[in-house]
Formats: structure tokens, C-alpha cells, sequence
């Protein structure tokens, strides 16, 4: 057995190596989550994290807990499927909140007019007004109620 | 007390593994939400668009979304008699406070919303180098905030251009879908806000949703089908001319 005569060397070799391959299990396993992989090449607790954010729009049926006779209105009206937060904003802190977070006044000339004005890339069906011609200045909703506009329908002049 | 080589050679792993179990913690949850039983989806009504940009609005005060970026953003085509290849786009401000009235008069006009297309093959998926955005079991493509390097390799590989760099992170954004919200039970910001109901999400694995039925009863296109990304924002009424 001359040839493992000063095999020595080769095991103190073996050891740094196997020190070396345990040193780079033990950062591996600090370094990488351990939801990474669990579906794929990515870390899985990322999916909770996103779906834990806050929420800003609270819902039209959250609004309609409260607001009834609003949608009581609505429902009979062409705005039926426009929802509340659509015109109104994020209302989700006014929902949780509602004696202290107060709704700011809408101006409807403003509103009606991101979805009425006239432009030719709207579909023909959809009812559209040159507002300065239409109204000759006066505000939407002396004629028009918001929630349910057609003239003569209910809270209409 | 002194420890010696063997000793240390077999604590260094078993405070590997402690120190692993330390990490895990218990992620937070939505309690009644099954990850397996959706497949998210959108189905978009061109024919119903009116270009108001509540959607735009919506994204962005939902989503904090800055000034100038856009998770999702509307499009004004107007295409000349024959020339389809050639039509003109515009999106002021993203279509955030709707559009002006066009120059152009005649021709073809029209509205196309915009979003990710949380393609099952997605492009920017694959070429990131850190694991750090993917397609989530249940069909949408999300970005870890806390692994994205910032590189850009997913703003340049999306076909759609519905990625780019939050300049207050530095890191990759975009659509999610409203992850936040589809598992809560609400519908995303943009569907919630449309006046039109151009824009309805969908889960294509529950056999009662509407999208089905719709899906077999028109004829409904994804954006750039050449590249066979599995888009699964479906539109209806998309004209040819649409990139």
C-alpha cells in the first residue's frame, strides 16, 4: 500500500472542503425564506403580503348598508349600475369612520361632464351633450338629480 | 467551556436549522380564500368604453400609483378608412381626466382600456434573475416588493408596457390585479369604478361566472396573440388596428 503512504493531506483536503460545503448550508439556509420555493421559483409569503394591503374603495354594497333610500333612487335610474365610489371617491375611511370622515362636495359640472361630453371616440349610443351648448352654463343638477337623471324621474324638477 | 472541532461541526447546522424555524413566522392570511378555486381574468367591452378614465383615477388612489405612472391607462384610436396599420393613439395624461375633443373627424374612433394582461406565459416573469416576480397560483402576476432588485429587466421584457420602476422604491410595479381586494371578496378598483361596465374580472374556474357564457356567445381577441403569452385580458370589439 505505497501509494496512500502521506494520504494524510488529502483527508485535512476533504475536511476544509466539508467545512466549507457546511458553512455554505448554514448561509444558505439564513439567507433564502423559507416560503421561497413553496410554489415556484419565488418567496410565497410575497402573495400574503400583497393580499394584506389596505383597501381604499370600499365597495358599492358597503355604501348601500348605510345609504338605502340613495339606492333605493339609483336603482330605478340609468345610473343603476354607476357605482357610488365611482363619482364620490374612495370612500373606505368613511366607511369604517363615518362620524369624523366626511365625503368632500362633488361639483357636477366637473363629473357629469368626464362621461357626457361629446367626443366622437364615444360609442353613438351613449348619451353625450356639448355641455357649454347644453346647459348654457347652469350647474348639471338643477335640472338633472344625479342618482336618478332623467327629467321628470324621481327628484326631478 | 470550550467547544471542539466536532462539537462545532455538528452545532453549525443544527443552528441552521433553529434559526430557520425562528424565521418562518406565520404569514398573514385571507381566512375563507382558496387560492385553488380561481383562475383570474378580465374581459374588456371596447364596444362599451366611454373614455372617462374612472378606472385611471380609481388604479391610481387605490393603488397609490405616482403622478405620471400608470398601472392601467386608457387609449384614443382614430384609424383613417383603409390604413389600418397606422392609427393614431393618443393618451393624455393616461386618459385620466378623459379626452379632449379630437382634431380628426371621420375615420374610425374608439377607446382602448389598458392593463396588464396577467398572461399564464408570461415574458417578464421569466427573465427575472431573483425570483422576484411570478404568476401566482391563481392566475396573477404579482412583484415582491422586498426581493426586486431595480434591474428592469421585466420593464423591458413586458410586450405591453404595463411595468415600470416606482421612482420612490426603485423597484419593479405594476398591475396586481388588486390582489388586495379580489381576495377579500371585491372586485378590483378599475371594475368597481367603471360607469360602462366595460370592464368585468373574472375567474375562469368557477363555472358559474358570467365570462363563460360571454366568452362562447362573441367574438373576443387578446392583445399580440402572435406572441402566445396566454393573455387572459379578453376584449371584445378589438379592432384590428389596436398594438
Amino acid at each position: 500500500m505505497r501509494a496512500f503512504r502521506d494520504a494524510g493531506h488529502l483527508f485535512r483536503l476533504a475536511a476544509v472542503f466539508l467545512a466549507g460545503f457546511l458553512v455554505f448550508l448554514v448561509v444558505r439556509s439564513v439567507l433564502v425564506p423559507r416560503s421561497f420555493g413553496r410554489y415556484g421559483h419565488y418567496r410565497a409569503d410575497a402573495i400574503a403580503e400583497i393580499a394584506a394591503l389596505p383597501v381604499s374603495y370600499a365597495g358599492h354594497q358597503v355604501c348601500e348598508g348605510c345609504h338605502s333610500d340613495v339606492a333605493e333612487m339609483k336603482s330605478k335610474g340609468v345610473h343603476k349600475r354607476v357605482a357610488c365610489e365611482s363619482c364620490h371617491g374612495p370612500q373606505a375611511r368613511h366607511a369604517d369612520d363615518p362620524g369624523s370622515v366626511v365625503p368632500a362636495k362633488l361639483d357636477t359640472a366637473v363629473l357629469c361632464a368626464r362621461c357626457h361630453q361629446a367626443n366622437i371616440a364615444k360609442p353613438k349610443t351613449f348619451p353625450q351633450v356639448e355641455a357649454a351648448e347644453h346647459s348654457g352654463g347652469s350647474a348639471c343638477n338643477a335640472c338633472h338629480q344625479p342618482h336618478s337623471p332623467a327629467i321628470g324621474a324621481g327628484g326631478n324638477p | 467551556m470550550t467547544i471542539t472541532r466536532r462539537q462545532l461541526l455538528i452545532l453549525l447546522p443544527a443552528a441552521a436549522v433553529a434559526w430557520d424555524y425562528l424565521l418562518a413566522g406565520t404569514p398573514e392570511s385571507a381566512p375563507n380564500y382558496q387560492m385553488a378555486e380561481h383562475w383570474w381574468a378580465m374581459l374588456i367591452d371596447i364596444t362599451k368604453c366611454i373614455g372617462c378614465g374612472s378606472c385611471v383615477r380609481a388604479c391610481q388612489l387605490e393603488n397609490h400609483v405616482p403622478d405620471g405612472y400608470y398601472r392601467t391607462w386608457v387609449e384614443r384610436y382614430h384609424v383613417e378608412d383603409w390604413e389600418v396599420e397606422y392609427p393614431k393613439v393618443d393618451s393624455p395624461d393616461g386618459g385620466k381626466n378623459g379626452f379632449p375633443g379630437a382634431k380628426e373627424t371621420g375615420g374610425k374612433n374608439f377607446f382602448v382600456p389598458k392593463l396588464c394582461n396577467h398572461c399564464a406565459d408570461s415574458p417578464c416573469t421569466q427573465v427575472c434573475p431573483v425570483g422576484a416576480t411570478f404568476v401566482s397560483p391563481d392566475g396573477v402576476v404579482l412583484v415582491d416588493q422586498k426581493y426586486c432588485l431595480g434591474c428592469r429587466y421585466c420593464v423591458q421584457a413586458c410586450p405591453y408596457g404595463c411595468r415600470f420602476i416606482n421612482p420612490a422604491t426603485e423597484t419593479a410595479n405594476k398591475c396586481t390585479l388588486c390582489y388586495h381586494r379580489i381576495t377579500k371578496g371585491l372586485t378590483t378598483a378599475c371594475c368597481e369604478n367603471c360607469p360602462t361596465g366595460a370592464r368585468q374580472l373574472a375567474n375562469l374556474k368557477d363555472p358559474k361566472d358570467p365570462i363563460h357564457e360571454f366568452l362562447r356567445t362573441h367574438s373576443v381577441q387578446v392583445l399580440k396573440p402572435q406572441l402566445a403569452t396566454r393573455s387572459k385580458c379578453f376584449y371584445n370589439g378589438l379592432d384590428g388596428s389596436v398594438r
